[in-house]
């Protein structure tokens, strides 16, 4: 979706850009302008914020440093030919697939991420979703608030957590944080990694198809490259088996999302917890009436303390860009 | 064996069923209409031997004293707090239950009880079924897990289990116990007040006595305070259930994820309409695997008493 002039302005950010201190660096927020949510406040304390899509043209040419924020706009090398004295990108997401690395490495504009803002709560999410697929939360809460347990009597069992053997899709910050969890519930952990982490005790594989060879459950959250375009895909889910379980927290396209609709409804998969997809918000609606899924409006990261570590890493890294330091969160290609 | 009577107290589970219905002379005590019991039981007390029970059937001392020649009573969950433990003592009757094999399932549930309630995976699915994500976004706000003190009530299996795993989330552990247990490196309280005063999350998972029955009162609830959410996998009569309600709709509890309730099947209406609690109807050990290895146990504990071998797991 590129980012053009309208003949309407796009709606203002709420905790909107102003033109404030004149002594604060500058830097430019970009966004969809379906995003009018509010800023992290503490930024106006430390930079001069300016709205791309509201801000005068002028202002684009000197500007060093640019911020996206709200659901990640893309940065094309059309959009960076606007600006020819760009220096870095800060994103408010962990996931950088909407920008263009190749061309921001031969530009020598850095690229930060979030970092480690979300791990937990992210590995928390996944480790939710898990259980809620295998146990039947969502579905026996449902159960229990249609009225159906005095007349329908006990809900059907669902599958045991413990013991279960958990392959982990990258093993990064939040691949981590989600195997040290599931470990303490007794899970055997083993995953599949653009590199092998000889120092951790789990079983490596080197493909996602060897990964879901030997595993009852799929987590998948890696980043989304040209590689992992589709990594879990109808091969991988034949593999995984009728009983396996699917929980993606990365980006809705590391799964083929049309197969895994129509293994589920076949039957050929256990169930599914997802809370991406491939064109968000459009979830397949198939998806609805089926009670071995969980469904989650891409919400892993929302909660108030994942937020305000996301505003200091922001913060940290635009300040240490300014003053020459090295940066919190760079991305490393 | 086929001579030896079972009654079978509710129906369980099917591979139980099955395999008493093979092994022994087994008679199901829901295919009689209620007025019709007493005079069931007694047209077959003399060879019924044993009763299978579970959570939510127990033997209490009219079937009991109804029963003559009952020897043993094989529950079908880990509590036996429906049982009557003095009448079976008083007249020489074994009776057993099954832990260890549902420890990690009841676990597996205190944690997804947690972490549905604080990251509100209920109203989110619903959301999405709904399809108003379309039209906007969540927007309210969910609460972290990782890292939040969690206090238990009941440091055995299931509390310790679940201890476990909130400590693989960063959680800080304290409980309260009959005892102190010495090795863990938990803090201790006393009282269940204090305990509730000094965590957000305050999980039940200790036995139901004559001294834990509303343990977790209306000064508990206070304690716990409006930002604090309250766990139950352990029994419903633990908690006042009227003061749980009112203090859930009045917003003096953050929120409750609750398994079981004081008068099960029935659910509070309040709580149907409330987004902030999850509610279960009872699963706690309800998967596959452990289902077979509870059947098994049962059938072990009878298999062992009706041919003079010690009882597995034995509770008197």
């Amino acid at each position: 979706m590129a980012v053009t002039g309208t003949n309407q302005s796009p709606p203002a950010l709420s905790a909107t850009a102003h033109d404030g201190d004149d002594s604060l660096p500058v830097v430019l927020i970009h966004r969809f302008p379906t995003f009018t949510g509010s800023l992290f406040p503490s930024l106006p304390t430390h930079f001069r914020l300016l709205d791309l899509l509201t801000t005068d043209a002028s202002n684009l040419q000197s500007a060093s440093a640019i911020l996206c924020v709200g659901p990640p706009p893309p940065v094309t090398p059309e959009f960076l030919d606007r600006f020819p004295s760009l220096k870095i990108v800060v994103c408010s997401s962990v996931g950088v697939d909407h920008v263009d690395l190749p061309e921001c490495r031969q530009r020598g504009i850095v690229v930060t991420n979030a970092g480690s803002a979300f791990a937990e709560d992210v590995a928390d999410y996944a480790v939710a979703l898990l259980i809620d697929v295998l146990r039947r939360v969502s579905a026996a809460d449902r159960y229990v608030r249609a009225g159906s347990w005095p007349v329908k009597g006990d809900y059907p069992l669902g599958s045991k957590v413990s013991g279960k053997r958990v392959g982990i899709l990258g093993l990064g910050r939040i691949g981590s944080a989600i195997a040290t969890r599931l470990a303490a519930f007794g899970c055997q952990i083993r995953y599949s990694s653009r590199k092998e982490k000889p120092s951790l005790p789990f079983p490596f594989y080197k493909t996602a198809l060897d990964l879901a060879a030997n595993s009852d459950v799929l987590i998948a959250c890696c980043a989304l490259t040209d590689e992992t375009f589709h990594v879990i895909n109808g091969e991988v889910m034949t593999v995984l088996g009728k009983q396996g379980v699917i929980i993606n927290v990365g980006r809705g396209s590391l799964v083929d999302e049309k197969e895994l609709v129509e293994f589920l409804l076949r039957g050929d998969l256990g169930g599914a917890g997802l809370d991406v997809f491939e064109d968000e918000p459009h979830v397949p609606k198939e998806l609805f009436a089926l009670d071995n899924v969980v469904l989650s409006p891409h919400s892993a990261v929302v909660t108030p303390e994942s937020i305000g570590t996301l505003q200091d890493v922001v913060i940290g890294n635009l300040k240490a860009f300014f003053a020459g330091q090295p940066l919190i969160s760079p991305v490393i290609d | 064996m086929e001579s030896i009577g079972v009654l079978l107290m509710c129906p369980m589970y099917s591979y139980l069923e099955q395999e008493l219905q093979s092994r022994f002379n087994l008679f199901k005590l829901w295919q009689q209409p209620p007025s019709k019991i007493p005079e069931f039981l007694k047209s077959n007390q003399r060879t019924i031997k044993a009763v299978v029970s579970n959570a939510r059937v127990g033997a209490d001392a009219q079937l009991i004293d109804s029963l003559p020649n009952l020897e043993i009573v094989a529950s079908f969950s880990v509590g036996f707090d429906k049982i009557d433990l003095k009448r079976c003592e008083e007249k020489g009757i074994r009776v057993t239950n099954t832990p260890d094999v549902l420890t990690d399932d009841v676990a597996d549930l205190g944690i997804a009880l947690i972490l549905a309630v604080l990251r509100k995976i209920c109203p989110c699915d619903g959301f999405v079924r709904s399809g108003k994500w379309k039209d906007g976004d969540f927007g309210l706000s969910t609460k972290q897990f990782s890292s939040k003190p969690v206090g238990i009530v009941g440091l055995g299996r299931i509390g310790s289990a679940i201890a476990k795993r909130a400590q693989a989330f960063g959680c800080s552990i304290s409980y309260h116990s009959r005892t102190q247990k010495p090795l863990k490196h938990y803090k201790y309280y006393d009282n269940i007040v204090d305990l509730a005063k000094n965590c957000s999350i305050l999980v039940v998972a200790c036995s139901l006595t004559d001294e834990t029955r509303h343990i977790v009162n209306r000064e508990v609830i206070d304690a716990l305070g409006p930002r604090g959410i309250l766990i139950n996998v352990g029994r419903g009569a633990h908690v006042d259930e009227p003061e749980l309600v009112s203090a859930l709709l009045e917003g003096r509890l953050a929120g409750a994820g609750l398994d079981v309730y004081e008068d099960e099947p029935e659910v509070p209406d309040p709580l149907l309409r409330l987004d902030n609690v999850l509610l279960l109807p009872h699963v706690g050990s309800d998967t596959v695997e452990t289902c077979n290895s509870m059947a098994d146990l049962v059938l072990a504990n009878l298999e062992a008493h009706f041919n003079s071998r010690p009882l597995p797991t034995p509770v008197i």
